[in-house]
């Protein structure tokens, strides 16, 4: 699903480079849920946003779903995001004017659907977060747990294979994180696969596998897990 | 996706209510300014009559002053009596008229309605069929009154309802000059803007309310209304004296349907003044001119030099106005980074987000326009009242004006747009996101 091999990412002003990635290296098959954790500033964001070709990188090379990316263009990366990962970020990214229902609809404007076919998509991934019958509400009048719910169906909205958390739970209390995070759980139990960046052990703990990253490099804690603790949702 | 992004346009609009009005004010300002000066100029230089323009030809020779050029090198801008009369006889063109400006008194029958000034064009039977002049009762009067100097007259719509209350007037009797003239026609509304066929008498006033045979100026002894110019003077006193004399006042347009009529028409100007040379007369080298409509106009400096100058300062504020717009946009723009983030992450390409924000701006753009058309219209009234009675018919907003305004509007708002747009379509999206 996702392959990353010796991927690197360098920022450079006038003054100094940055390595936030050297030789990353990463596979993610379909079906896993991968937690990513690591201190502030190892290059988890960074990492999170060239598998969402939200950035560039400097060398190595990256294919997802078997297409190497460095080869696209700007129009090519944006219908491949569109169409095969799905994003969930801890600021939730709402369009505050926009009722629940346009926002969920703002990815699959892009994606060409017509009206029928977004409306049941819409209501379909409102439904599956539980807020079908909110569809009309602004942003602003949703808690945070319910927001970031929006969010996840935004980016359920389009059926992804891939979806993207950046500390998802990260502005949430902890019984609307553990109501998040079973959610993510019960989209991955579907088939979509999950790589999700967090500060939480404890949530982190949860996925099927944890990546630490350190120094802009890979060091995998473990593989396997089988959500032990699913039933807190 | 153009209602959809449209759609998002008036929300975005309505997020900022304030910067959204400060734009639509600057490009509405600089819309009225400049489509107040565009339509004086437009209307200033509009071809009066554009289905035969170019067959009408204003006719021109030399006959001034052997020492000294009618004005910088250029030859008179009318015809002696001699000269016109002359012209008309040789009757040489499909049609011909030459013309001049008078006025009078007129006296109507009707007790009711007291005498008054009325200004009147001495002219040949031709000059109704060559402009195509509208009637609304009647005809023209005929090549037999031109020739025999017959006391007939064609009133204008506003007078015949003056003075008849509207009713066809045709074969009622009227005194004019102190004389008893017969109604053979009244027009139908005729107001050629410019005024071409006699600009040497202020271009944009109204046509005459009278016209009269030509003739009928030696016949009756009647008053120029108009500019006379004149290099020597005449020789005697009196009427005959002036009317025979070297002075010019009277103009003169022929109707030639092709170019080999023009030439053969100049051929004949050619021999007439050779003729009049051997004469003792036109001392000045031989130089004789066909103007068609929009040359002679363009000759005559219709489009005023000040007029002129207004529109480049408006232009120019127009201009300003937009480097606001500019600036407005990029400030609204950028507090929109968050959103546009989002939409390239979840899938907008830098196209989707520069039509959707270049669509903003047109709308911006649009409601501008609309509200700087507005502003016009008082420019416009502005201008009526600052210039008086001679402009009036200069200070309107026709459909033409209407949709020019609205396409600079559009056009100029997109194209301050673009910087702005630009920017937005390239900024990062992952700077943004984390951000939030």
């Amino acid at each position: 699903m996702l392959q990353m091999t010796d991927v690197k990412k360098v920022f450079r002003t006038d003054l100094i480079e940055t390595h936030a990635l050297r030789d990353f290296s990463l596979q993610v098959d379909e079906g896993d849920f991968v937690a990513v954790t690591g201190p502030s500033g190892s290059g988890k964001t960074t990492f999170l946003n060239i598998a969402g070709l939200l950035e560039t990188f400097s060398d190595g090379t990256y294919e997802l779903d078997g297409v190497n990316v460095s080869q696209l263009n700007d129009k090519q990366r944006s219908r491949m995001r569109n169409e095969k990962i799905g994003f969930i970020f801890q600021g939730f990214n709402l369009i505050p004017d926009l009722d629940l229902f346009d926002n969920v609809d703002v990815p699959l404007r892009y994606r060409g659907f017509n009206a029928k076919e977004r409306r049941k998509r819409i209501e379909q991934s409102l439904d599956l977060v539980g807020l079908a019958n909110r569809m009309k509400h602004l942003p602003a009048q949703l808690s945070g747990g319910q927001q970031q719910r929006v969010a996840i169906a935004r980016a359920l909205a389009g059926e992804p294979r891939f979806l993207l958390a950046d500390e998802p739970t990260g502005n949430l209390d902890s019984t609307m994180a553990a109501s998040v995070m079973a959610l993510l759980q019960d989209i991955n139990a579907r088939g979509t696969t999950i790589v999700m960046v967090t500060h939480d052990q404890v949530l982190a703990n949860q996925a099927k596998r944890n990546i630490f990253v350190r120094d802009g490099q890979v060091s995998e804690l473990s593989t396997g897990a089988a959500f032990p603790n699913a039933a807190i949702a | 996706m153009f209602i959809y992004y449209l759609r998002l346009a008036v929300k975005s609009i309505k997020r900022n209510p304030v910067l959204s009005g400060l734009m639509v004010a600057a490009i509405a300002l600089g819309i009225g300014s400049s489509m107040t000066t565009i339509t004086v100029n437009y209307l200033m230089s509009a071809n009066p009559i554009p289905e035969k323009s170019h067959a009408l030809y204003y006719v021109q020779v030399d006959s001034w002053d052997p020492h000294n050029a009618f004005n910088e090198d250029d030859i008179p801008n009318q015809l002696t009596w001699t000269e016109a009369t002359n012209l008309m006889a040789a009757n040489r063109a499909l049609r011909q008229a030459a013309m001049s400006r008078t006025g009078g008194i007129m006296e109507p029958d009707n007790k009711d309605v007291k005498p008054f000034e009325v200004s009147a064009r001495l002219t040949f039977r031709d000059f109704f069929a060559m402009f195509e002049v509208p009637f609304l009762y009647g005809n023209p009067w005929s090549a037999r009154a031109d020739e025999k100097r017959e006391q007939v007259v064609v009133l204008t719509k506003r007078i015949n309802e003056q003075v008849f209350g509207g009713v066809n007037s045709v074969g009622e009797s009227i005194r004019l000059f102190g004389r008893q003239f017969r109604v053979v026609g009244v027009l139908d509304d005729w107001q050629p803007m410019p005024k071409f066929y006699d600009v040497n008498n202020g271009a944009f006033e109204e046509s005459e309310e009278v016209f009269i045979p030509f003739m009928l100026k030696e016949e009756l002894a009647l008053p120029s209304w108009g500019n006379t110019n004149c290099w020597k003077a005449p020789e005697g006193d009196g009427f005959e004296a002036q009317l025979r004399s070297e002075c010019i006042g009277f103009q003169m347009w022929v109707e030639l349907p092709t170019l080999e009529d023009k030439a053969a028409y100049l051929d004949f100007l050619h021999s007439y003044v050779s003729e009049q040379k051997t004469l003792g007369r036109f001392p000045r080298p031989m130089q004789n001119r066909l103007s068609d409509v929009m040359t002679w106009m363009e000759d005559q400096e219709v489009v005023a030099d000040d007029a002129q100058i207004m529109l480049w300062l408006s232009l120019m504020f127009l201009f300003v106005c937009l480097l606001n717009t500019i600036g407005l946009l990029l400030a609204k723009f950028s507090g929109k980074a968050s959103e546009i983030g989002l939409r390239r992450a979840v899938g907008a390409s830098k196209g989707d987000v520069f039509l959707q924000h270049l669509v903003e701006t047109a709308l911006i753009g649009l409601v501008g326009g609309l509200l700087g058309l507005s502003l016009a219209l008082v420019g416009l009234e502005g201008i009526k009242s600052l210039y008086g009675e001679y402009i009036q018919a200069l200070a309107v907003l026709d459909l033409t004006m209407v949709l020019v305004g609205l396409v600079l509007a559009l056009v100029s708002s997109v194209a301050a747009g673009l910087y702005p747009t630009w920017r937005a379509c390239n900024i990062a999206p992952a700077s943004q996101l984390k951000s939030q």
